[in-house]
């Protein structure tokens, strides 16, 4: 009764018990069993101290009682709902956009829902965990809102967006002055995890357009337009951005008159735009390089001028090509932004450093360092998940 | 002929649009050259203080009156230091150096929280100073002659009288610097600690390998793994943190003190009003503990006393506070604000905290230590 069938797979007895498959892909031949052996006390040896101490001997108090440091760095605690808001705009937003735009997928937008539910269970305070929650409220409320058929509503959730930026600004930054509805809270105050983000996104919008016009003067066979952009390009790239924030820092006084003073966040927004557009500009043109001769010819054939060739045949398909390296520039920038401690601010590392200044906290650093080290570990790997969803939806690489 | 010039033509333009740049407030455009003179102002501000263009090294009463014109006074400071300067838990800065940072807003404007801090690493403090991007600095900072004059700073007075140790394991055995003989130290980089050990390890003939961190805690955990035989810096430092080591008897302050650690605030060469502002509001402090003014009772004693030499700290006779630039009641608002240096000294290093040093040198030379203030006449 022996057939081809049965010759070629291992009896389902094999095929589909643990045991099966520990032979099969871990213990298959001698030199498999030492290798797997090896390699299971090896992660044994590394994980059980890592995981004793992050059980039993780390203090995770100082994470607990500094969490709003960490956040948000020395926002005034009474102005702390304006985060809140600009938080729960954020999910209204996204899950109005969500709705508007994207059919099925329902797996994504779950795993998007369960990210507040997860914070949640962490150890929180129960408001705060009420606060966390009602996250996923609005977000709920954007997508049921979105979900209703009106075609207008692709084009107000573009608009939702990009009003979105200025307004959370305005709301955390205050606009009525000292007094009043909505305090101003200056600069110097806003820190932590909410700077960093800010910083890093701030930077990548505002680099954007700037890096797409170098890259097009770049290209440019107007000889000024194009050496200016060359040159900027490559004066900001040949310096590190340590040393533009140290300009930033030590030399901007000397220019300025005594009565001026830019504000550290400008100051650093400034900076990081700057060298952002730079790097911007040349993985652009890497993307404006790649689109074949034909594609200019065909444009021109249909009557297209040199902008509208620009803007809506070649533009969008360099831009596509080029998103995962734009992702990995923005998950850099987003690393980057902790030099920003050069100009005195409190970005979340930076709060980490004068945590650990605290006497009540002295000795924490390990807790500190491995705290900050896990967010942005998550931050990023959420970019490259969120970078990777896009490129198969857009179809990158499948041309 | 036109083609060949056009070249040069364009890149004078292109080079007009980049200084054009440089000018505006967005200035990065050429960082390549400029980076390299971050070095520079410190000659410059030290050679000719009155010649140098921008406000760095300000003239007399500038730095006053673009204080009072801004409505705070800006102190560059520690963000890491236990007992001197740190965050607490609601964001606020705490500790002995951001204490005398208070007195001078409560001595400029009568009110101790007109003052912000710039966190400031020790390698960039002194450029900090020298652009003007801060009007004091109060970082732990020790007075050396080369900084008092090659580096464009003033030393105002002495807050804290320090010396330099070491604190080592009781089990390595090691009692001398000569024990530590081919050891590893580690020591905080760019500052006066790291130059003395290399100094003192030198004139003895002996060799060491140095560990160097940037911020204070890393070296202290540096310290605890096992990774350098000893920790330096000022004892004061040592004594703060050994309680705080996870087994604080396996450890031992070295007798031995290797230098002379005169702590202090930080001043702009070429402006002698703020530089007594700050340096009397520093005596006012002393002055306020020798006469037994506090926070509590400086209303009650401004109204009572019949010192003269008290009359006048308090203004009520007198007019000192002119001659400062300030209000008559300046020293009033520093000592019932922030209080007088032992009130300072204990709220941050008392007995009650968790970064306890004995007072030793810094006390008043009544009690047989180095603070005297000069006469309030």
């Amino acid at each position: 009764m022996t057939t081809s069938t049965t010759e070629v797979l291992a009896p389902p007895t094999e095929r589909y018990t643990v045991l099966g498959w520990l032979r099969r892909n871990l213990f298959g031949s001698i030199g498999d069993s030492i290798l797997t052996i090896i390699a299971i006390w090896l992660t044994y040896a590394m994980l059980k101290p890592s995981l004793s101490w992050g059980f039993s001997v780390a203090k995770w108090t100082v994470i607990a009682d500094n969490l709003k440091l960490f956040m948000v760095g020395r926002y005034p605690a009474e102005e702390l709902w304006r985060v809140w808001v600009v938080l729960y705009l954020l999910a209204a937003v996204v899950g109005f956009t969500w709705g508007a735009w994207v059919k099925g997928k329902e797996k994504a937008g779950y795993v998007l829902l369960g990210i507040p539910v997860f914070l949640a269970l962490l150890p929180f305070s129960p408001t705060i965990r009420m606060m966390i929650l009602a996250l996923d409220l609005f977000g709920f409320l954007g997508i049921i809102l979105g979900r209703r058929d009106n075609p207008k509503f692709k084009n107000w959730s573009i608009i939702s967006l990009l009003l979105y930026f200025p307004v959370g600004i305005l709301l955390i930054g205050g606009l009525t002055g000292e007094t009043g509805f909505l305090p101003t809270v200056k600069p110097d105050l806003w820190g932590g995890l909410m700077l960093t983000i800010l910083l890093a996104v701030i930077g990548i919008i505002f680099s954007f357009p700037i890096g797409v016009a170098l890259a097009l003067g770049r290209q440019s066979k107007l000889p000024i337009i194009s050496w200016f952009s060359v040159g900027v390009i490559e004066l900001v790239r040949g310096v590190p951005l340590i040393t533009i924030l140290f300009m930033m820092d030590l030399m901007l006084p000397l220019f300025l008159p005594a009565e001026i003073r830019v504000e550290g966040v400008i100051r650093a927004f400034v900076a990081i735009t700057l060298f952002s557009a730079a790097y911007m500009a040349e993985n652009v043109r890497g993307g404006l390089q790649a689109i074949p001769r034909g594609q200019y010819e065909a444009a021109h054939a249909l009557g297209l001028n040199g902008f509208t060739t620009m803007a809506f045949i070649i533009l969008p398909q360099a831009l596509k090509a080029v998103i995962p390296i734009l992702v990995s520039q923005f998950i850099g920038l987003l690393k980057d932004t902790t030099l920003v401690m050069i100009l005195s601010l409190f970005d979340v590392l930076g709060i980490g450093k004068s945590v650990l200044g605290n006497p009540e906290y002295v000795g924490t650093a390990k807790e500190v360092y491995v705290f900050v080290a896990a967010l942005f570990w998550v931050l990023s790997y959420g970019l490259s998940y969120a970078s990777q969803r896009l490129e198969t939806s857009l179809g990158v690489g499948e041309r | 002929m036109s083609r060949k010039l056009f070249p040069v033509f364009a890149l004078l333009i292109v080079l007009s649009m980049v200084l054009a740049a440089c000018g505006g407030a967005a200035a990065p455009e050429a960082p390549a050259e400029e980076a390299a003179a971050v070095e520079a102002p410190a000659e410059e501000a030290a050679a000719a203080p009155g010649e140098t263009e921008g406000p760095a090294p300000a003239a007399s009463g500038d730095t006053l009156a673009t204080v009072q014109a801004r409505g705070h006074v800006i102190c560059g400071g520690n963000s890491g230091v236990p007992g001197f300067g740190f965050l607490d838990t609601e964001g606020t800065f705490t500790g002995f150096d951001i204490d005398f940072c208070k007195a001078v807003a409560a001595a400029v404007f009568g009110d101790a929280e007109a003052y912000e801090i710039r966190p400031l690493s020790s390698q960039e403090r002194f450029t900090a100073l020298q652009s003007g991007e801060i009007d004091v600095l109060i970082r732990n900072t020790t007075w050396t002659l080369s900084r008092d004059t090659d580096l464009g700073a003033n030393f105002v007075a002495t807050t804290f009288y320090d010396g330099q140790g070491f604190i080592v394991r009781k089990a390595d055995g090691i009692n001398t610097l000569e024990d530590l003989d081919g050891g590893t130290v580690c020591v905080q980089t760019g500052t006066t600690t790291e130059a003395n050990l290399a100094d003192t390890m030198a004139a003895r003939g002996l060799s060491y390998e140095p560990v160097v961190y940037e911020d204070v805690e890393t070296g202290w955990t540096t310290y605890e793994e096992g990774r350098c035989d000893a920790y330096t810096t000022d004892k004061s430092g040592l004594v703060a943190r050994q309680i705080l080591l996870t087994v604080p008897d396996d450890h031992v302050i070295m007798d031995e003190t290797i230098s002379k650690e005169p702590l202090g605030p930080v001043v702009r060469h070429g402006d002698d009003q703020w530089f007594d502002i700050v340096q009397w509001t520093v005596f006012a402090t002393f002055f306020a503990e020798e006469h037994g003014i506090t926070a509590a009772n400086a209303g009650d004693m401004m109204a009572s006393t019949a010192n003269p030499r008290e009359k006048s700290f308090f203004g009520t006779e007198g007019e000192l506070g002119a001659f400062l630039g300030l209000d008559a009641d300046w020293a009033y608002n520093v000592v019932s604000q922030v209080g007088n240096y032992a009130e300072i000294y204990d709220r941050n290093l008392g007995p009650d905290t968790l970064t306890y040093i004995p007072r030793g040198l810094n006390s008043l030379y009544t009690d047989g230590g180095l603070l005297f203030a000069p006469a309030w006449r």
